[in-house]
């Protein structure tokens, strides 16, 4: 449904996107995650239309983003990181408007803008003045308006930043539900964890490049090999340390100080992780806690793009 | 056609231009200037004819500076309404929304046009009453009146366009609003300014060369694109001849002026049309 083929942003000689190459399927939620500057907005501003490519283009339902911008606007509904509402204006008009600017007759606009509001959960909010409402239900209805010609494609350039967490809840339901409507849904953020439990996909951007994409288990268990453990000991922390960074499976050795908790990332295997505490408590060292870490997503995100650092 | 016309950003704009204080306030300067105008003309004129009446000559010289403040008021509104019609959306954030739609470039830029140039059009009509006055006296023809209104509505629309285009070449409304107030100076007063270095050149040169006749066709351009000489030329036959005669050029102004503003028109539109959205083929 959507795909990108080696597209690179130049601002001067800053390279925001750099040969980014990507596809995405139909019906799919698929999660851009990056760090802040790694050219999520830019790559989102692009597949929108609104800023053009130095090189390479992109692809949605077959139509070319650089050649058929008009036809791409008619496919895709966008939400910008940042926007704004017209003051003075109420929020079945503001529906209205981008209704009409997509060229909606307004009989069927008449129909459309309570149904969508209901979706998003403004109905009572109906004849407020937008710019009155709060971020979340500025958040909800830009989401609304995105939907008003019934687009194939989203483009969530992160939705739910700067949202208290029940707005979050909120904001990932209608996600779900727009997903279960078939929708193909490309959302960024700058946090993974925000990203997993909605999508079925992701892709991880560094420096404007794509570094991984799969779905979620896979990313995960492209790092299988990596298990990060804390220790827990009594005493003799340094003696502990010292232990352990004679065993060659084992980094990345770091101490909370004052509370004997040390942890590192052990690349061996279990058995020679079994090993490897057997051992450390046949030399009398004081642990009382061996815990191998749940790992969670960001630590996958973490160790992916330290990895593309030293590439 | 109908659809660049009567298209959303227009229907929108309109509804939002009614609803703000700021276009009633607008609108309440533009009259009260008119007003102040006017009734000290009244009072002066009454006080120092000694029947205390209003001459059909004087009916004329009024309408004369209702129509030169008209079109000073044109020049000094049209800026405000439009330099700042691409810009704060963009100021605002909602530009990048609007320009995702599928609304046309053509489109957009024509309902900002519009939105603005029926605003100042309205603001003309609500102007009208003054006028009673002097058909009341009489020594106006209402083609004269209608002569005039036309070239306000070149002038406005022209202006309106350069706005337009100066707010969508620039990121700031503040730089843009500079921009297209320094393009009313320029229109307004270093035209005329132009028009007169020419004159004292020209005047020089006839001086050294005594058996040549005036012939300055920049000089005449100068003046001929200034608003406030059209409309004086408009009023006054003399002042017209004693123009082309300080030239030598017997071309009507008129028809200089109404090709030059149409052509600004056309370019600055073209080029806010152009430049609205990013160029995604050629901007590589
Ligand atoms: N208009 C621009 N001019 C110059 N540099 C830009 C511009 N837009 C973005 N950048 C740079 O490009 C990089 C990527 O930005 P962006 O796509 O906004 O990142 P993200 O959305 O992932 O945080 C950043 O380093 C940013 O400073
Ligand atoms: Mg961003």
């Amino acid at each position: 449904m959507i795909e990108i083929q080696n597209l690179t942003k130049k601002f001067g000689d800053f390279k925001a996107l750099d040969g980014l190459n990507m596809t995405v399927g139909e019906g799919i939620v698929f999660g851009f995650v990056g760090a802040n500057g790694a050219g999520k907005t830019t790559a989102f501003s692009i597949l929108a239309t609104l800023l053009a490519p130095t090189s390479g283009d992109a692809f949605i339902d077959g139509k070319s983003v650089v050649k058929e911008p008009q036809e791409v606007r008619r496919i895709i509904g966008y939400m910008p990181d940042f926007f704004g509402v017209y003051d003075q204006l109420k929020t079945d008009e503001y529906l209205d408007f981008y209704g009409a600017c997509y060229g909606i007759p307004e009989r069927e606009r008449k129909v459309l803008i309570p149904q969508l509001l209901e979706l998003v959960n403004l109905s009572d909010k109906r004849y407020e003045y937008v710019d009155l409402l709060s971020r979340g239900m500025k958040q909800r209805l830009c989401l609304a308006r995105c939907l008003i010609h019934d687009p194939k494609v989203l483009i969530l350039d992160e939705p739910a930043s700067g949202l208290d967490p029940r707005a979050r809840v909120e904001m990932r339901e209608i996600i779900k539900h727009l997903k279960a409507m078939g929708k193909t849904i490309l959302i960024s953020s700058h946090i993974l964890p925000e990203l997993a439990e909605m999508c079925d996909e992701i892709g991880v951007i560094d420096k404007g490049k794509l570094i991984t994409q799969g779905n979620v288990e896979a990313i995960q268990a492209q790092l299988q090999g990596n298990r990060h453990i804390t220790v827990k000991v009594l005493n003799e922390v340094e003696k502990t340390v010292k232990f352990l960074e004679e065993d060659p499976f084992v980094s990345s050795i770091e101490v909370m100080e004052g509370h004997g908790e040390i942890t590192f990332i052990y690349k061996g295997s279990k058995e020679e992780q079994m090993q490897l505490l057997r051992k450390a408590i046949t030399a009398g060292l004081s642990i009382y806690a061996f815990m191998e870490e749940e790992k969670d997503l960001e630590d996958v995100y973490m160790a992916i793009t330290k990895g593309a650092d030293t590439k | 056609m109908k659809g660049i016309i009567f298209n959303p950003v227009l229907l929108k704009e309109l509804k939002l231009r009614f609803r703000t204080f700021k276009s009633f306030s607008g609108l309440m300067f533009y009259l009260s200037v008119l007003i102040i105008f006017v009734s000290g003309f009244l009072l002066v004129f009454t006080e120092f004819s000694l029947t205390g009446f209003f001459k059909p000559s004087e009916s004329f010289m009024m309408f004369s500076v209702i129509s030169v403040l008209q079109m000073g008021l044109v020049m000094f509104m049209a800026p405000a309404l439009t330099a700042g019609s691409i810009s704060t959306e963009r100021e605002k954030q909602t530009l990048n929304i609007l320009l995702t739609t599928t609304q046309t470039s053509a489109q957009i830029i024509v309902g900002k046009l519009l939105s603005s140039v029926a605003f100042l059009i309205l603001m003309l009509i609500a102007g009208l009453p003054l006028y009673s006055i002097v058909f009341l006296f009489g020594g106006v023809s209402p083609w004269q009146f209608i002569t005039m209104f036309f070239y306000y509505l070149v002038t406005l629309i022209a202006i309106g366009s350069i706005g337009i285009m100066i707010s969508t070449l620039t990121k700031r409304t503040i730089v843009s609003m500079i921009a297209t107030y320094g393009t009313m100076v320029f229109l307004g007063f270093i035209t005329l300014f132009f028009y007169f270095i020419g004159l004292s050149l020209e005047q020089l040169f006839i001086a050294q060369n005594p058996n040549t006749a005036p012939f300055s066709p920049i000089t005449y351009f100068w003046a001929s694109i200034n608003p406030g000489v059209l409309i004086v030329t408009l009023l006054s036959p003399d002042i017209k001849s004693a123009l082309t005669e300080s030239v030598g050029i017997s071309f009507p102004n008129w028809i200089i002026y109404l090709i030059f503003y149409v052509l600004i028109t056309a370019l600055s539109l073209t080029i806010a049309i152009r430049k609205l959205r990013a160029n995604m083929k050629t901007n590589r």
